[in-house]
């Protein structure tokens, strides 16, 4: 057998196990053995997924929650690499300002929406400033990190060329420091869908972050199961997307190696 | 520490207190009335009656419950998968699928089905803190042990110890350096779930002392249980950082860029 048909079949095998295991959920839930108000069949969930999506209920707000994570995250991204780059191309802000930087990376980031709220109250706008905020760290600190660990006789060269800073932070400093850069921008796609589901939850914004808090206050039990299935393929969809980017951006460099 | 590392660490202190007294100084001047902004010398003393109350103490104490009791139980399901399917491949190929298609399930996205099944409280935060710990453990744990010099799998095969001992004297002694890396990363994970879950629903501890301070309209309190929180999030870093360094020295460096 060979190595393609090898790996296929595992493939195969590891798609069995687990719907075996969702037939063991299938089975739990038909024999009621937890109560059906929590734990809805796989069946249930199904159907009320294709319900959601036939009426266009989810469709709405699987929108509302996608538009929340890209706005947010596309901002951090922005702001994240420009602030990067000013920080991590000069020694001075490397030494006075990145350590504050550092200071504040541990802090858990949710902890900034209380503050959000009392500025800009449960809107659209808190949303937005919660995930950007909270999203930007990984990708700021990404970039100074990449920009310190450039080779410095890149630096040299680009010194003995007489580029100017712009140049040398577009053609020098970025390109090699795309690496990290992409790497912090998958970590924030991650932290945007988790916040953006707390802001929905805590705003009532659309979204599927509210859609679920309304099936569970509801006991609406199969509803609630198809919002976070489909968080689940959000967040699934989301990051293999990111890695096909980054795979496709980072080609250049792998041929380099 | 020598002097340039000392006229380092000055160098970096400047700016946070050049901002917090431009701040003051701007408070003062303007005589700052506002629900979100306070100065930082009534967050001080907001801070200060709110330890002298103990309020600040119980939530914290509530808070850190939560995530290290969920962290203490992420880390026992977590170790236990990595580990199986760090040794049998078979294991680890038969599981992929399941585990890839509920890793990406946003711990918090759990939160409305922990909160019909278990209700406000501790247990429905300790459960989506667990969850969100497995992940981090599992995978780093399952590339420790998949990383251990094979040699020392040949010998405990030559000395025909039993699967359990093996675990215990061979595997988790080799694989420990780095999966204390994984474990110190999964408690800066807690920390951040536990309050995330207090923060968007649940009654208790540091996130919902300050979502209660706001909706009271005390910035001074909510910007000094924000400045706690930080604390805490950078202590409970340094400490765990630094047991990994006592513990474990050069060793653990190398798993550390995982």
């Amino acid at each position: 057998m060979n190595r393609h048909a090898t790996i296929w079949l595992w493939r195969a095998a590891s798609f069995a196990v687990a719907a075996s295991f969702i037939a063991l959920w299938q089975l739990i839930a038909n024999l009621k053995l937890v109560s059906p108000v929590f734990l809805p069949g796989p069946d249930r969930a199904w159907a009320s997924l294709v319900r959601g999506f036939s009426n266009g209920d989810l469709w709405s707000k699987l929108a509302g929650t996608l538009e929340h994570m890209a706005y947010g995250w596309l901002a951090a991204s922005i702001a994240g690499i420009a602030i990067g780059a000013i920080i991590g191309s000069s020694r001075i802000m490397r030494t006075y300002v990145a350590p504050s930087l550092e200071f504040l990376r541990p802090l858990p980031v949710s902890a900034i929406i209380p503050v959000a709220i009392a500025m800009l109250g449960l809107t659209q706008a808190m949303a937005l400033f919660v995930i950007a905020f909270g999203a930007i760290w990984p990708i700021m600190l990404a970039t100074i990190h990449g920009f310190a660990a450039v080779e410095p006789r890149l630096y040299e060269v680009a010194r003995s060329l007489q580029m100017s800073r712009l140049a040398v932070i577009f053609k020098v400093a970025l390109p090699s420091a795309s690496p990290d850069i992409l790497a912090g921008m998958r970590l924030s796609l991650t932290v945007a869908l988790i916040l953006s589901v707390v802001c929905e939850i805590l705003a009532g914004l659309d979204g599927l972050g509210h859609w679920v808090l309304l099936s569970a206050r509801a006991f609406r039990s199969a509803d609630l199961f198809a919002g976070v299935i489909l968080l689940g393929v959000t967040g699934y969809v989301t990051s293999v997307a990111m890695s096909m980017a980054e795979h496709r951006l980072l080609a250049w460099q792998a041929s380099q190696r | 520490m020598t002097t340039d590392q000392a006229k380092e660490k000055g160098k970096a202190l400047i700016l946070p207190l050049a901002v917090l007294l431009a701040f003051e100084a701007w408070a003062r001047a303007t005589h700052l009335q506002s629900d979100s902004l306070a100065p930082p010398s009534e967050i001080i003393l907001a801070l200060a009656g709110a330890f002298a109350d103990f309020s600040i103490l119980t939530a914290t104490r509530d808070t850190l419950f939560s995530a290290f009791a969920g962290l203490a139980i992420g880390t026992v399901i977590g170790l236990a998968l990595g580990i199986a399917f760090g040794i049998s491949d078979t294991l680890n190929r038969l599981m992929e699928v399941t585990v890839e298609a509920i890793r990406p399930i946003p711990s918090i996205a759990l939160l409305p089905i922990a909160l019909i099944a278990l209700g406000f409280g501790y247990r429905m935060e300790i459960v989506i803190v667990a969850f969100a710990c497995v992940w981090p453990i599992l995978i780093l744990s399952r590339a420790a042990v998949r990383s251990i010099e094979p040699r020392l799998m040949e010998v405990s095969r030559a000395l025909r110890l039993p699967a359990a001992q093996r675990v215990w004297k061979i595997i988790i002694p080799a694989a420990l350096p780095r999966i204390f890396v994984a474990f110190r990363l999964s408690a800066g994970i807690a920390l951040i779930v536990a309050v995330t879950v207090e923060i968007a629903i649940n009654p208790l501890g540091l996130g919902a002392g300050i979502m209660l301070a706001q909706q009271a309209l005390r910035p001074d309190l909510m910007l000094a249980y924000l400045v706690w929180i930080g604390v805490i999030g950078y202590a409970l870093n340094i400490l765990l950082v630094v047991a990994q360094h006592r513990l474990f020295g050069r060793a653990a460096l190398s798993g550390d860029s995982a």
